[in-house]
This record gives structure tokens, C-alpha cells and sequence, in this order.
């Protein structure tokens, strides 16, 4: 380390002789608890791999600290037409390698987040054509008018036309073709910062990109950026407080204490837009993991409240999450949506669940299995132990079975659908209720409606109340009728939501940063003090 | 011996063939590839044509046939987790395995004979039963906790430790001890060969992880080498050595030690085998860039084609050390050559 | 060799020969010499005790998982300032007494750990006996299945039973298993199946080498029949070394049942053996509540060190080339 310090001072000495203002050597090193599986923007729809790219690479918006839209590649936008978008493009950005961006770049990349093997089709649903006015301006067609259309384009990162082609990647690396793609280890961006070099799963190394177009604004102080993946816990916690490394995160909440309290670290929490929850099986005529036979007791409302009221969520919350998550009782982030404050939580009676077990028909209780994974949301294990131990109160028997989340999602999700009672997160991508409601809470379909309603939980309202929010386009009309199926799905006892879990990250003192609620970590608000 | 060596290398054919075989019968329990390769906006179509593209709803005797086939003319297929070739992977992870494996395999001797010998000449002494007794300590802490304890003293404890003044006279700064808690610290690149034994923060950072890896290999040869030096020494010909009046240190070094050779030869061949499969558990508790950590993502996140390969490749390892150590039996024990061209008279 | 009398058929087998000089004068009387034996002896029999009458010694139970309150989870132990005396040892994260905790999972551990090496030492000792003895095309075959058996991590080998086991009890739901016996046999399988190498290897190189042996020849000669020839007059040889591999095997297999928690596939948490309570405690070594991991390790060092003390001591004291 000592070394790469000394190189890096020195590079910063030589290249301070020729800037103006000599900064001084700022290395920034930091961990994740694994790593982006590539350096190709398209080819994972997951928050690491999308939030480390960008930095690279900038979408037609970009999101503040506060998650705010703002203009990035695009300067300004407006509907022409409830179908016709008309993004006016920045002029005089520069990609790493010296290339303009242009209209061109849009449509090339348009092209390619649609490409065989990229995992970002989704960013362009429902766009049927996209057209070049000119050189900077840029008409998106959709079939149906999309309110949200640009939500997602933060993480849609505009790749270089000339770039690509000329490397031989204008489709994102399709694993089933056996051939590696040049954008899978290198990257031609237009964002605050460009990769110097990458070993996979062990280190990928930043500097700033000094043509940067919104560099006048730059708001961090750093020269150099290591990345490092380190996947366990304790070592991630130990070389931070080591001073090995100057930030990380995932912090496990037990060692919030200890690195709040040490004189060289802190912790900067803050909730996270990730609901966890609990389903239980409605579809299937008889429970496949139960002691009850030939009938299913979660058909019945008085079972499902009963499940949710045995919930002490409080005690979780303090024991369990140590004060890093918030009871809740919506499906989504209160953060992401408006009328969340009118929504309060049933509470903990265990009382009365006994007494509505036994009117259902189970004065003893029943036994049921229990799905959770290990090793995919902050103390997942724990919260379905626990989780275990409050329905024993209550006569419940609950067989934990507690897998990685390899075996745990091959287990649980569609098509396999093999379970009776589950633990589940979710963030919705777009930022908006929409997503849940189609994924989470709407009557599984053949057409993708309902793919991670596992439970298979069915409202004919509520979905009829998704069709039509996807189009509302007037935002009072359109909170209305997610208010009514939320209040819907409370009424049914559908699901029972446990809390949005809390982000941690941790950092030595002499570092201020941003931290963003979507978890993506933006090295362009880090400052090494 | 000719004779030998051949059979033993189309035997060893065989187990290479017979390991990816059991790999591929075991994937199909491990879990979705497809899920860990796609967000979860994918559409179950889309996972389903993956699933099919994959080639993962082919039988499993047709999957296994594409990947021998694929195999032999070197291809081993592209990661699909990190969409790059695996052979190449591998290549990049091989050196920081080997490094870390050889060193605590070398500790493990250096340390472990000697300690052995010592232990067995002096049955009952009393520095020997404290070697004994400590060195269970050793294999009664599983693997991760005693990375994680050396851990906690070495980097987190030693770096906020403040300097010990011993009678106002001058001051001991422990914190010159730290260790670095994870990675392989500088390296240098000779060719291919990325090392980390040629800077002194790469040896710095090989010395918890060899440590944790090789203290139970220590113990085991350290209580094997005993035990047969108290068998040994009590056997006749010792007896009819020192009867003839030789001096001890000939008995135990020239005429013990050499007979307490062939077994640990056999453990330690076969330890160094455990050892890279040991190494999964210490790279991973240090963030060590190896094979080993690899693969453990690899089984976590599903990517069959490093699992396979890695499987393949630790099969190679064990087969060639097997051949090694049949070699030196016939060097060391002359009885064997007579046994075993026995054995080939009746095969 | 010489010195070993050869009993006449019909006598115990030689097998039991060494157990019979347990308890003549000599054995008793070195075990007697030796402090570190007899305390090391009274500890394993300590912790044999807690694993067979534990229900009736824990004050509480720990895997009653209706008796469990979230809200008493990680209390320090009973001494310190914040402890609360009705947990002497302190609780885990999820509530649980400590000190039931350790005296249930040693029961765990123990199980596993004895059942497992019960597995493999019977599966090694078979196999390296017939590999040595035969030789030929079988011993080059079952020295092939080792190497096959070696080259897999054992965590691999625990994944594919993991997998093969719940396969096997779902197409036969009639056996009702829940997932702890579930996790118990797993575990045992893939820890006893992962270990007859060492076993066999062994048994195998010192088969070997007593077949060179006159008094074997002399045997095979006199028409004694191979098998009545492996178990009387080798493997009472080779038992020395196999004592020596079973002692660290049994403590190998309570650790090696903590490594496949640490890597996702073992006991329940719900149930927790020592090895698992030792994971799960893993996570707190950095956060203050150090009785969380150091206990439950205690517990597990003390076990394995006590076995090993005694196996060592068994192992000099049952060699008749050392008396």
C-alpha cells in the first residue's frame, strides 16, 4: 500500500507541475462486500454493478443525493406529444477517450440496452421508436402514455458509437456465445471518473477524468480511487478500523457501536428504499411444506392475521436491526410515496392472533415451513429466527429452513414456486408504486404481472387498479388509486410487511461523503479531509 | 517403473473424468444460474430462454458431453458471472493460491518435523507435553474463527495500540507489528506470475493467512512425526544400532527420523491437496485474491463454469501429487518396490 | 512384531486384544502416572455427561423456541454489570441462555462428531484393509476413489448430499423429516464420507507393509482364511495409527461441522450445536458482546484438547511396541 501511495503521490506531484492549482495526492480507498461482475453497463440490473458504473458512465438524467431528476447528457426534456419525448442533448461532452457525444451515441445505445444479453431492456419498455431531430436532439416514441418514462435512464449509461464499434462491442457479452466482450474489462465513459485498471473480484482502480463536462461543479477532492472487494464481515469491519481502508459499507449493524465509538471511524446510517416482508402461500389448493392436509390455511384472512398480529416488529427493530430499520406496514418506501403517513401498523397481540387461530379452525396451531435466505438482506437469518420464535408463542410451529440465496431464489421464485411461507425484499427500480404493485401485489400472469408475488395473492381490484395507474398521468388522480390498493391489500392482510431496512456505511473520520438512499454510492461527493 | 507411471497416468484419466462427471451431477443441486445472472426486472420468459441458450434443461449426460468436448481442446467457457473466460481467471487467481500454500505448507514442515522429533525423544519432558498440548490449539478452533481472532490482535488491535513507554526511558510502539487484514499487499508481476513474495508488504501479508492456514497441517505432522519416532525407536534395529554403539544423534536422525519418512511423505502429500481445498476458508476470511475465493463466490453466486473448471483443475493437482508421492515410496521404502511389482504381476 | 502373541482361533479376536490389556495392570497404572490424563479424561467425561443427561441439567431449554424472548437477547453474563442472574452465561442474539445453549449444542456436536467418524473409520478401515491386502486392479481402483473422494472440498460433497437428501425425503414425504434431522444427516454423510482417505491411506500403506510380514506369509500358508488373516493379525496393527487419525477426526468433525455453517450448510440456528453458536457468535467479535463467541469456543477448545490429551495418552498406552 505504501507504495501505491508513494506512486500515487508522485504522479500527482508530475501532474500538478502542469495544472494550475496543485492538488494535493487525495487516494480514496474502500470496500463493498463483493464486486461489479463487469465493467459493462447493460450487463446487470443490480444496485452494486450500477452504482460503481456510475461513476463512468452518466444516463440522459441523473439523480442528487436526495434522488432528485436532474439533466445530465440531456439538458432539458419536454412531451410534445402524450407519446413523443423530446430530449435536447448537452453539447460539448467528451467521452474518456476524446469522442464527442451525440444523437448518434443515444440511438447507438438505445440499440444496445435492447442487444441479446443485455439485463437493461426494461429502461426502454414500451418506446417503439426513437428518432434523431439533429445531432443533439432526440425523440422517444412509446406506445401509451408513460409518466415515469425516465425514471430509470440514471442507470441507463450512454456508451460511445465509434468506441464500441471499433472495439468490437455493440452487444453486451452474451455468455452463451463463449466469447468475452472488450467493454466487459474496459469502459469509455462520459462521467466524473474513468477505470485505470481492473482485476476482477480483487481490485479496480479510479482518477478523475479531467474533461469532464460538469467539472466546474465538482464537488469531491480525490486523485485516485482503489476499490476493493471484501466479503466478509469482519474483515471488511477490521481494515476499516485499521485504517486500512478509508470507507465501506455494507456495515453489519452489530458493529455500529463499536465503530461509532471508535475515535477514528463513524457510521452514517439512513433508510434504505428495500421492504422486506413476509408472504405465505394463497394459490396452491393445499400447502406443499404443512401439517395441515387438503386444505390451505392461508386461504383464510383470519390465518394471515393472525401470522401478521404474532409480529412483534418493535422487538426486531431494537434487537434484532439495533434501531437500522422502520416498521412498516406499506409494501414500498414511505419515501417513494406520498400518502405513506396514513398507513399505520396493526399492532402486536398476540393475544389475539391465538384467539383468531382457534376460531379459524387451529385452537393448536399448525406447522408450517419456513423459507429464508442467509446471506441477502441485513440479517435476514436472524429476523426469520426470530420471526420463528413469535409464532411458537402463539402455538405456530415453524421448521426454519435458511439457505444461500442460490439455493433460497432457485427455490422460491417462478417458476419453481416451491414454498409456503417466505422471507422476501424488495426495492422497486423505478422508484415508484407502480413496480410493486405489478410485481409484488398483482394476480400472477402469463405476461409477467405478479412474477415475484410468490404467494400468489389475488385482488381482481387491485389489479384492475394497476392497469390504470400505469397510464394516470395526473399525480393526485394517480395516489388516489394507489392509496385505494394499498388499502386494499391491508384489508386482505395479503402480505405481512416487516420494515425498510436501514443502510449503513462506515468511513474514517477525515472523510465527508453523500449518502444516497438507493444505496449507490457516487464517488463525486467524497471528500478526503 | 515406465510400465508403472503409464498405468498410473490413464488411471489418473480416469479420475479427471470421473471428477467432472460427479461436478456435473452435483450442479443441478446447487442452485439457478440464471436467477444470480439476471436483475430481477428479467422477465420469465427471457430467464427461461436464457435458462435454455445455457443448455441447463439438456440432459446432464448432454451438458457433460458439450464440456468435455469443449474441455479437451482447452476451452473451459466464459464465466457467467463476470463474463470473462474462465481459464484466464483461473490462470490470474493460480499464483496468490500456490504462494499462500506452498509458504504454510513449508511452515507446516519446518516447524512440524522438528517439533515431532524433539516431542518423541523427549517423551516425558515437560517443554515437550507444553509443544503438545499448545499445538492442539491448532486444530481445536475451526479455520475462520482463528483468522478472525488473528485479526482482531494483529490489525485492529495493534493499529490503535498507543506507544508503551517503559520507564519514561524510551517508548515501544507495537503498531510497527501491524499486519495488513486483507488482500496481498504489493505485488510484482514476472511475467504471468503475479508475486507477492518479492515486496515486503506481500510478505507482510502472507504471514496471517499462511499462519491460519498452515497450523493445522503443523499440528497433524508435528503429532504424526511423534508418534512414529516413539514406534520406531522402540523397533529392534534401533535397538541393534545402538547396540552396536552408535551415537544417539546417528540412531535418531540417520536411522529414526529416515523410517518415520514414509508416513509423513503420505500425509503430507495428501495435506497439500487439503491444503488448496483448506485454502478456500483463509482466502476468503482475508480477502485473499486466490482460487480458492473464487470458487466459493463462484458456488454462491452459481457460475457453474468456474466450478467446474476450478473442480478440474484441483483434481489435476491431487492426481500429479498422488503420482509424486507413489514415486518417493519407492525411493524411500525399497520393501514397496518388491510389493508393488507383486501387485502388477497379478494385475 | 515378534512380540505379539498369536492367539490361537476361537480365543477373542485380536481386535479386542488391547481393550483386554485396558484393564490389567500396566494401562491402568500409566493412566493413574498422568495428571494431565486423568483431568483430561474426567473433562471428556464432563462433557459426555452434559450431552447425555443435558435435558435434565440445562436450566433452560434453548431449542423451545415459544420460551424464547427477543427482548432478553445478548444480556452479559450473570457477573457483570448489566447481567441478569437468571442467565448465568449471558444470551445469544436471539435470547437464548447461554449456558443451555452450550450444554444442548455440545449434545449436538457430539452426536454428529461421533456418528461421522463412526462412518468413516468403519468405511476406511474396510477399504484401505482390502486395498493393502488385495492389491492388484481393486486397490488401484479404490486408491483411484480417494483421490476422486479427496479432490472434492468437503463443503462441495455437503452441497450434493444436501441436495440428493432433500431430493430423496421429498419423494418420500412418508419419512417426515423436519429440517434439523435433515441437517443431521447431511452433515454426518459429508463429514464421514469426506474423511475414509485418511483411514484407508493409512491402513492401506501399513497393510502394506505388514503383508511383507513372515508371520502373514506363514499364515496365508497355513490356509487361514484372508479375512480371518486381515482382522486378527493386521488390523490389530494398524489400529495404533487409526486411534491416532480417530481422535483428531472426532475433533475434526465438531470443527468441520462449524465450517459448513460458516459457509451456509449445517445445523439449524434454531437448534444450534456448538459449532453453529460459535458462528453465529462470529459476528459479534468485534461489537462488545464477547461472550457470544468466547464461550461456545471455550467450550469447543476444551472439548477437543480433553479428547485429544486422552487419545494421545491411549494411543502410547495401547501400542505394546512402547511398553
Amino acid at each position: 500500500m505504501r507504495k501505491t501511495l508513494m506512486a500515487a503521490a508522485m504522479a500527482a506531484v508530475v501532474a500538478g507541475a502542469f495544472a494550475a492549482p496543485a492538488a494535493e495526492a487525495k487516494t480514496f480507498r474502500w470496500a463493498f462486500q463483493g464486486d461489479a461482475q463487469s465493467l459493462d453497463p447493460y450487463s446487470l440490473n443490480e444496485t452494486f454493478t450500477l452504482g460503481l458504473l456510475g461513476n463512468v458512465y452518466e444516463g440522459l438524467i441523473r439523480r442528487d443525493e436526495n434522488l432528485q431528476i436532474q439533466p445530465a447528457l440531456a439538458e432539458s426534456w419536454e412531451i410534445v406529444e402524450p407519446t413523443r419525448w423530446r430530449f435536447h442533448l448537452r453539447k460539448g461532452v467528451k467521452f474518456h477517450n476524446g469522442n464527442d457525444f451525440t444523437a448518434d451515441d443515444v440511438l447507438f445505445s438505445a440499440a444496445r440496452v435492447r442487444a441479446e444479453g443485455s439485463d437493461l431492456k426494461t429502461r426502454l419498455a414500451g418506446v417503439v421508436d426513437i428518432v434523431k431531430v439533429d445531432d443533439h436532439t432526440v425523440e422517444f416514441v412509446t406506445d401509451a402514455p408513460n409518466p415515469i418514462l425516465h425514471y430509470e435512464w440514471a442507470t441507463w449509461g450512454i456508451m460511445d458509437k465509434e468506441w464500441s464499434e471499433a472495439n468490437d462491442a455493440t452487444a453486451p457479452t452474451d455468455v452463451t456465445a463463449g466469447k468475452e466482450n472488450f467493454a466487459t474489462r474496459n469502459s469509455n465513459g462520459t462521467g466524473p471518473f474513468m477505470v485505470t485498471s481492473r482485476e476482477t473480484g480483487v481490485k479496480t482502480v479510479l482518477k478523475p477524468f479531467d474533461g469532464w463536462w460538469d467539472a466546474a461543479n465538482k464537488k469531491h477532492n480525490l486523485t485516485e480511487v482503489v476499490f476493493t472487494p471484501i466479503s466478509s464481515d469482519s474483515t471488511r469491519v477490521a481494515a476499516l478500523l485499521s485504517g486500512e481502508i478509508d470507507m465501506m459499507y455494507p456495515v453489519p449493524v452489530q458493529d455500529m457501536n463499536r465503530l461509532e465509538s471508535d475515535p477514528n471511524t463513524n457510521v452514517l446510517s439512513g433508510p434504505e428504499l428495500r421492504t422486506i416482508f413476509l408472504g405465505m402461500d394463497q394459490e396452491y389448493d393445499e400447502l406443499l411444506y404443512s401439517s395441515v392436509k387438503g386444505k390451505n390455511p392461508f386461504k383464510d384472512v383470519k390465518v394471515r392475521e393472525a401470522f401478521y398480529r404474532a409480529i412483534d416488529i418493535e422487538a426486531i427493530h431494537k434487537k434484532i436491526m439495533r434501531g437500522l430499520s422502520a416498521p412498516t406496514s406499506l409494501m414500498i418506501s414511505p419515501f417513494l410515496f406520498s400518502r405513506s403517513d396514513e398507513f399505520k401498523r396493526p399492532g402486536y397481540d398476540p393475544e389475539k392472533s391465538r384467539k383468531l387461530l382457534a376460531d379459524a379452525g387451529y385452537p393448536n396451531g399448525f406447522e408450517v415451513t419456513m423459507d429464508c435466505p442467509n446471506d441477502r438482506y441485513v440479517n435476514d437469518e436472524k429476523i426469520c429466527q426470530a420471526v420463528v420464535a413469535m409464532l411458537a408463542k402463539v402455538g405456530v410451529k415453524v421448521d426454519l429452513l435458511a439457505q444461500p440465496k442460490a439455493q433460497y431464489f432457485a427455490k422460491v421464485l417462478r417458476p419453481k414456486r416451491d414454498t409456503s411461507f417466505y422471507l422476501l425484499g424488495w426495492t422497486p427500480g423505478s422508484f415508484d408504486s407502480w413496480n410493486v404493485l405489478y410485481n409484488i401485489i398483482a394476480t400472477p400472469a402469463e405476461d409477467g404481472r405478479g412474477k415475484f408475488n410468490l404467494g400468489g395473492y389475488s385482488n381482481p381490484k387491485i389489479d384492475e387498479l394497476t392497469t390504470k395507474i400505469l397510464s394516470e398521468t395526473d399525480a393526485t388522480k394517480r395516489d388516489a388509486m394507489i392509496f385505494e390498493a394499498y388499502s386494499l391489500l391491508d384489508q386482505d392482510w395479503g402480505y405481512i410487511p416487516l420494515h425498510q431496512q436501514g443502510l449503513a456505511w462506515g468511513t474514517r473520520k477525515n472523510v465527508d461523503l453523500a449518502q444516497r438512499a438507493d444505496n449507490q454510492f457516487m464517488l463525486y461527493y467524497v471528500n478526503v479531509n | 517403473m515406465v510400465a508403472f507411471i503409464i498405468r498410473r497416468l490413464l488411471q489418473s484419466l480416469f479420475v479427471m473424468f470421473f471428477v467432472a462427471l460427479v461436478s456435473f451431477a452435483m450442479f443441478q443441486f446447487i442452485g439457478d444460474p440464471v436467477n444470480q445472472m439476471v436483475g430481477v426486472e428479467t422477465s420469465l420468459a427471457e430467464r427461461a430462454a436464457l435458462r435454455e441458450r445455457l443448455g441447463l434443461n439438456d440432459p446432464m449426460v448432454v451438458q457433460f458431453w458439450h464440456y468435455i468436448v469443449n474441455a479437451v481442446s482447452g476451452d473451459f467457457g466464459i464465466s457467467y458471472q463476470h463474463k470473462r473466460p474462465v481459464a484466464q481467471m483461473l490462470l490470474e487467481r493460480l499464483p496468490a493460491t500456490l504462494e499462500l500454500s506452498l509458504v504454510s505448507a513449508l511452515l507446516s514442515l519446518v516447524v512440524g518435523i522438528p517439533m515431532g522429533v524433539y516431542t518423541g525423544l523427549n517423551r516425558d519432558g515437560f517443554l515437550a507435553k507444553v509443544f503438545l498440548t499448545i499445538s492442539l490449539i491448532g486444530i481445536s478452533l475451526p479455520t475462520f474463527l482463528i483468522g478472525i481472532l488473528l485479526i482482531f490482535v494483529f490489525s485492529v488491535t495493534l493499529a490503535n495500540i498507543p506507544p508503551i513507554s517503559v520507564l519514561g526511558l524510551f517508548a515501544i510502539d507495537l503498531s510497527v507489528l501491524q499486519l495488513p487484514s486483507f488482500g496481498r499487499g504489493t505485488t510484482v508481476d514476472l511475467g504471468w506470475w503475479r508475486t507477492g513474495l518479492l515486496t515486503s508488504d506481500g510478505l507482510k501479508a502472507l504471514i496471517m493467512p499462511s499462519i491460519t492456514l498452515g497450523l493445522f497441517q503443523l499440528t497433524l505432522i508435528m503429532r504424526l512425526v511423534r508418534s512414529e519416532m516413539l514406534e520406531v525407536l522402540r523397533a529392534d534395529y534401533i535397538k541393534f544400532a545402538r547396540a552396536r554403539g552408535l551415537s544417539n544423534r546417528a540412531v535418531h536422525f540417520g536411522h529414526a527420523l529416515k523410517n518415520t519418512l514414509v508416513p509423513v511423505i503420505t500425509i503430507t502429500g495428501l495435506q497439500i491437496g487439503s491444503i488448496i481445498a483448506f485454502a478456500i476458508i483463509t482466502e476468503t476470511v482475508f480477502q485473499w485474491p486466490g482460487m480458492g475465493q473464487m470458487f466459493l463466490q463462484a458456488v454462491q453466486n452459481v457460475d457453474i463454469p468456474i466450478m467446474a473448471a476450478y473442480l478440474m483443475l484441483i483434481a489435476f493437482f491431487f492426481v500429479v501429487i498422488n503420482l509424486i508421492v507413489d514415486m518417493l515410496y519407492y525411493v524411500v521404502d525399497p520393501r514397496l518396490r518388491v510389493d508393488t511389482g507383486k501387485v502388477s504381476g497379478h494385475g | 512384531m515378534a512380540d505379539v502373541p498369536v492367539t490361537p482361533a476361537g480365543r477373542p479376536a485380536m481386535i479386542l486384544y488391547p481393550l483386554r490389556r485396558f484393564f490389567d495392570g500396566d494401562v491402568w497404572a500409566s493412566f493413574k502416572r498422568s495428571p494431565i490424563t486423568v483431568g483430561a479424561a474426567l473433562v471428556t467425561l464432563l462433557y459426555f455427561m452434559m450431552a447425555a443427561f443435558g435435558p435434565w441439567i440445562a436450566p433452560y431449554d434453548p431449542f423451545d423456541l415459544a420460551k424464547l424472548d427477543l427482548l432478553d437477547s445478548l444480556l452479559p453474563p450473570a457477573w457483570s454489570a448489566d447481567g441478569d442472574p437468571r442467565y448465568l452465561l449471558g444470551t445469544d442474539d436471539q435470547g437464548r441462555d447461554m449456558l443451555s445453549a452450550i450444554i444442548y449444542g455440545s449434545r449436538v456436536s457430539l452426536l454428529i462428531g461421533f456418528a461421522s467418524v463412526l462412518l468413516s473409520m468403519v468405511l476406511g478401515i474396510g477399504l484401505g484393509l482390502v486395498s493393502g491386502f488385495v492389491g492388484g486392479a481393486i486397490d488401484a481402483f479404490i486408491m483411484r476413489m480417494a483421490e476422486i473422494q479427496l479432490s472434492f472440498p468437503a463443503i462441495l460433497v455437503a452441497l450434493l448430499i444436501n441436495g440428493v437428501v432433500i431430493g430423496y425425503f421429498k419423494t418420500h414425504p412418508e419419512w417426515q423429516v423436519d429440517q434439523v434431522t435433515l441437517a443431521y444427516v447431511v452433515l454426518v454423510l459429508s463429514i464421514g464420507l469426506s474423511n475414509w482417505v485418511q483411514y484407508a491411506r493409512t491402513v492401506r500403506g501399513s497393510t502394506l507393509v505388514e503383508r511383507g510380514k513372515e508371520y502373514v506369509q506363514a499364515a496365508h500358508v497355513i490356509g487361514i482364511h484372508p479375512v480371518k488373516i486381515m482382522l486378527r493379525h493386521i488390523l490389530p496393527n494398524v489400529m495404533g495409527p487409526v486411534l491416532v487419525i480417530a481422535t483428531i477426526q472426532l475433533a475434526l468433525a465438531v470443527i468441520a461441522e462449524a465450517t459448513l455453517s460458516f459457509l451456509g450448510v449445517g445445523v439449524p440456528p434454531t437448534e444450534p450445536s456448538l459449532g453453529t453458536l460459535i458462528r453465529v457468535g462470529n459476528d459479534y467479535l468485534f461489537s462488545g458482546e464477547w461472550w457470544v463467541t468466547i464461550f461456545p469456543g471455550a467450550a469447543l477448545a476444551i472439548l477437543v484438547l480433553a479428547v485429544n490429551l486422552l487419545g494421545d495418552w491411549l494411543r502410547d498406552a495401547l501400542n505394546p511396541k512402547l511398553r
